[in-house]
């Protein structure tokens, strides 16, 4: 028999459909991001220039991409900290024994995740109305200022922090729940013999134990808001004053409002570039901190 | 700390969480069943006075509702269906199955999943225009044939299959693909499940491709039309948020019905990954 | 294991290859049907509020022409743009479609558009001796009529005539001087009233003031920029100074809310904008201001009543197979009787005169100085990357605007970021040997 045979068989549609629909492509973003291609090469593909890497040379000098970087940076670095805070927070009180109906609390703290972000988008547009949401009602009724959420540029990210924030919080809770479930209970108990306060055994038992989970979840989290996209386009259209233009943002007007595919691409290049930078920086980060000369105190 | 006080704390919180999580949603349900102009008024009004169907009307009749929701169904169903298929050979493939590069192709399945798929977006576009498959469900369907996640799941999971159970069978002188489907398979229910919900779950919610793919209004999936909806109508809020409920209903209610298989895969998937 | 079973299995998965494969066509199968289904449908793709007013012209032209079906899509005007080039690149677009008249030499460029004329020159309806010229003449590329103008904008100034009165001004402004002192005495930025609301992240208010000097926009056959010319520096010194002098806030117009209500409400005496906001304002103003507001022609350097040359134009589009129908359907919206009703429900204004002649507009004294303006209109620069240099001019404008940039190192970048977007134009252009692929 010829069990390679049969094996290549069960793996052929999945490696085609792979091969195809996105190994291809990917390759070909990387030639196209060389290229000019525009609205002219559309019209005739004659006009299509091979340009180097002058498309990555343009959008370094280009104010626009830049801010776009930085919208998706403030995005990712105020972001991620929250999204995570707030999930260790609710798996915290998820896994307290003195937590009561936990699978009701577990079920509707998840809820928002399933959800789709346009559709909860447009609910959060109406919950940050200026002058009808129930967000100004709330400041108002503290004797705070009414805020234009999403039409000041200085309040609209934010804005789309906290929203992301509520969407994606319930995934993560769940990873970490399970990770403060697999800390064997004898820990805590020796602790608590030794006298040790909640914080100290949150500093001492709980932290280094979830390591790992944090930091697996600390990189899946920052690759997900580094492509932030649907959130802008449903809120703000990348507005006001370009003020949630995120990368993505930037690559999508680009290449399919302006059909400048060569620039577009070369934009998804360097989103790949600084996300797997950043990811290789938090993995080196984590493991300087397991070090025992760095031990934390 | 008195332990009734921390009891009244740790509860008080996660219902003061809980609020906050479900508040928007319950608030959505509430205004999409207010006429038009009904939730514009101070203080922002909780439950409708009059409670009407006229958004829901009107979404339907109008607004073209119904064609997304079969698009989006269609779509949706045709993804899971297949993806399902081709994720669980691969994935039992890499698990059960041995061949030469194995472990060097799973790990470079797996090294692409850092690449953003955004980045192929662009040349897949210009690909499936020149099989002609934009502006089609083909076109929003046949990239989402096949998952590295769904792939790696699926192989998780069928690596718990002994293989005994297969030497015996190959020796009672079965294929392997009728070991795959009576053996096999039906081991691997849970996960199928799961995947199943996964797949349908992403594929209902997915945005950026069905928005650059989909150029008539005709294909748009509910993401898609909704988002146009709210471009066009963004003053008529209650009808936006009948939209919403018509989008966020039917994924809520299969995660609700599914939700220990989803909640397994989650953790199968990124944990003991 | 035995031969026998060897055989079995190495069948059985290409049985399983061939179901998938199967199961795959099919899918493809389903969506090319049902993407080629209603075949006989006249496709029509209308931009932003056009969409719901066209409803209600269509029925009239259905039982008029009972063998013609059309299938109305309407774009957000947000996402039009893309929508038009994707469905253009997909090989999607649509019999026939609105579209704006800065976005015409893109489609033209991408050889998308039906040639015209010949159907003009046998058309009982169209009468090109009829249409505003310079409304006209945009829909005009290299010789050839590629739209038939559907209505028309150009920008002016809505302004408040009891204000100005209040302030001894009987008549508005006919130069820039006039407007300057009027401006100044209208601004009160301590009682936050300003003389008018310039939304600093709209191109169209000093396009419209730019368009009135004598210099082009762009030298050369559209080659390179001319910004830096004596006349636009002097459109962009006046616009600029009308913020330096506190006589607009700087503003964008979303920070700006509601600007109907603050108009009314005589936050803003001035707005500089364009024909659908008559009927905003008649819907939105209580009945007892409606005395209060008029309209008049941008006054210019010396004179009023030159401005832009805008609006939307209707295109059939060179991949429709159903193109003597899409022709009835614009000869039908072009008769002067189906666009005063157009006028009626949406607001949007006929580009031609016969049409002006009766129905609600003819009397219609706020509509007069867009009727007198439309004569002066200027086009825009006919090329394809037009919407992007203004809305770089934009940009730079409002650096100029919050004082980081003079008026003239202004000038210069603009003409710097211009010169770059017109680079593969100019190599275009340059190498009709490259180019000679196309049928342009």
């Amino acid at each position: 028999m010829n069990p390679q045979r049969a094996a290549w068989l069960f793996l052929a549609p999945a490696l085609l459909v792979l091969g195809v629909f996105f190994l291809l492509p990917v390759i070909a973003a990387l030639v196209l991001s060389l290229t000019d291609y525009d609205l002219y090469a559309l019209a005739n593909i004659h006009n299509l220039r091979f340009v180097a890497l002058q498309n990555y040379w343009a959008l370094l000098q280009r104010p626009l991409f830049w801010s776009a970087l930085g919208h998706t940076v403030y995005f990712v670095a105020v972001g991620v900290p929250l999204s995570m805070g707030a999930s260790l927070g609710a798996a915290l009180l998820l896994n307290s024994p003195l937590a009561k109906c936990k699978p009701f609390f577990r079920t509707a703290l998840f809820a928002p995740v399933v959800t789709t972000v346009v559709a909860t988008a447009v609910i959060w547009r109406y919950l940050f109305n200026t002058k009808y949401g129930w967000m100004n009602y709330a400041l108002n009724a503290l004797g705070i200022h009414p805020v234009d959420w999403l039409g000041d540029p200085h309040w609209a990210m934010p804005t789309i922090i906290l929203f992301a924030v509520w969407k994606n919080f319930g995934y993560n809770m769940i990873i970490f729940l399970a990770g403060l479930q697999a800390i064997p209970l004898d820990l805590y108990e020796a602790a608590r013999i030794d006298g040790a306060s909640s914080w100290r055994q949150f500093r001492h038992i709980t932290w280094p134990m979830l390591g790992p989970t944090l930091l697996m979840v600390g990189i899946l989290t920052v690759s997900g808001y580094f492509q932030l996209f649907a959130e802008p386009y449903v809120m703000t259209e990348g507005g006001p004053l370009q003020s949630t233009t995120s990368v993505l943002y930037l690559m999508y007007d680009e290449g399919f409002k302006w059909w400048n595919l060569g620039s577009a691409s070369a934009v998804a290049f360097l989103l790949f570039i600084i996300m797997f930078a950043v990811t290789v920086l938090m993995l080196k980060l984590s493991r300087r901190g397991e070090h025992p000369d760095g031990a934390p105190a | 700390m008195n332990p009734r006080l921390a009891k009244a704390l740790i509860n008080g919180l996660l219902i003061g969480a809980t609020m906050v999580a479900l508040f928007p949603l319950l608030w959505m349900l509430s205004v999409s069943f207010m006429p038009p102009g009904g939730a514009s008024a101070l203080p922002p009004p909780l439950l409708p006075k009059h409670a009407t169907m006229s958004n829901y009307r009107e979404l339907f009749v109008h607004a073209g509702m119904s064609r997304y929701l079969l698009n989006s169904l269609l779509v949706s169903s045709a993804i899971t269906v297949l993806s399902l298929a081709f994720n669980l050979m691969a994935g039992y493939a890499f698990a059960k199955l041995r061949f030469a590069g194995r472990e060097r192709l799973f790990q470079a399945l797996i090294g692409a999943l850092v690449i953003p798929a955004q980045v192929a977006m662009l040349p897949l576009f210009l690909l499936l225009k020149y099989i002609g498959l934009v502006n089609s469900y083909a076109g929003v369907i046949v990239p989402g044939m096949a998952t590295v996640f769904g792939i790696f799941l699926v192989r998780q999971y069928a690596r718990g299959i002994p293989d005994e159970l297969l030497e015996a069978a190959r020796i009672d002188g079965a294929g392997e693909w009728r070991i795959f489907m009576q053996i096999v398979m039906p081991l691997l229910k849970p996960i199928m499940v799961t995947l199943a919900i996964f797949s349908f779950l992403a594929a209902w919610n997915d945005f950026m491709w069905p928005l650059i793919v989909l150029t008539g209004q005709e294909h748009y999936t509910l993401p898609i039309g909704l988002a146009s909806l709210a471009r066009e109508h963004a003053q008529d809020s209650e009808l936006m948020m009948a939209g919403a409920v018509v989008t966020v209903l039917p994924v809520l209610l299969l995660f609700l019905a599914m939700q220990r298989y989803y909640l397994e895969g989650l953790l199968l998937g990124s944990v003991k990954g | 294991m035995n031969p026998a079973a060897a055989v079995h299995m190495r069948r059985r998965p290409v049985r399983g290859m061939l179901m998938a494969c199967l199961l795959t066509c099919l899918t493809l199968l389903g969506g090319c049907t049902s993407s080629s289904s209603d075949d006989n449908a006249l496709t029509f793709w209308t931009v932003g509020r056009e969409g719901e007013a066209i409803l209600k012209l269509l029925p009239a032209f259905e039982r008029a022409h009972p063998d013609i079906h059309v299938k109305v899509q309407q774009l957000p005007l947000s996402a039009a743009h893309q929508k038009l080039l994707t469905a253009f690149a997909g090989g999607s677009t649509p019999d026939l479609s609105q579209l704006g008249n800065t976005w015409l030499p893109e489609m033209v460029a991408l050889n998308a558009l039906e040639p015209l004329q010949p159907r003009v020159d046998h058309s009982a309806v169209i009468k090109q001796g009829d249409y505003f010229a310079s409304i006209w003449a945009t829909n005009v590329i290299d010789g050839a009529l590629y739209g038939v103008p559907w209505y028309v904008d150009t920008r002016l100034l809505f302004y408040r005539t009891d204000l100005l009165k209040q302030a001894g001004f009987d008549a508005p402004p006919r130069n820039w001087a006039e407007w300057r002192r009027m401006l100044a005495t209208l601004s009160n930025p301590q009682r936050h009233t300003w003389g008018i609301l310039l939304p600093t992240n709209e191109y169209e208010q000093l396009m419209s003031l730019a368009l009135q000097q004598d210099e082009p926009l762009l030298r050369d056959g559209g080659r390179y920029g001319n910004f830096e010319s004596a006349g636009f520096k002097r459109a962009l010194e006046f616009y600029v100074d009308t913020f330096k002098l506190h006589q607009a806030p700087a503003i964008t117009n979303v920070e700006a809310g509601n600007p109907w209500s603050e108009f009314g409400h005589g936050v803003y005496a001035f707005y500089l904008s364009g024909p659908w906001n008559i009927g905003e304002f008649r819907s939105r103003l209580p009945a007892a201001q409606q005395d209060d507001w008029s309209t008049a022609p941008l006054p210019g350097p010396t004179t009023a009543g030159i401005g832009s040359a805008g609006g939307s134009s209707l295109v059939i589009f060179r991949s429709s197979r159903h193109k003597e129908a899409a022709w009835t359907l614009i000869e039908y919206l072009s008769q002067p009787d189906v666009q005063q009703r157009f006028y009626d429900l949406l607001g949007d204004m006929p580009p031609r005169r016969s049409s002006w002649a009766g129905g609600a507009l003819r009397d219609d004294p706020k509509a007069r100085a867009f009727r007198e303006q439309l004569e002066n209109a200027r086009p825009t620069p006919a090329v394809p990357e037009w919407e992007r240099i203004a809305t770089e001019m934009q940009l730079v404008a409002a650096q100029a605007i919050a004082g980081q940039l003079t008026i003239d190192q202004a000038a210069v970048e603009i003409d710097h970021r211009v010169d770059r977007i017109l680079e593969k134009r100019r190599w275009v252009l340059d190498h009709p040997q490259a180019a000679s692929g196309s049928a342009r």
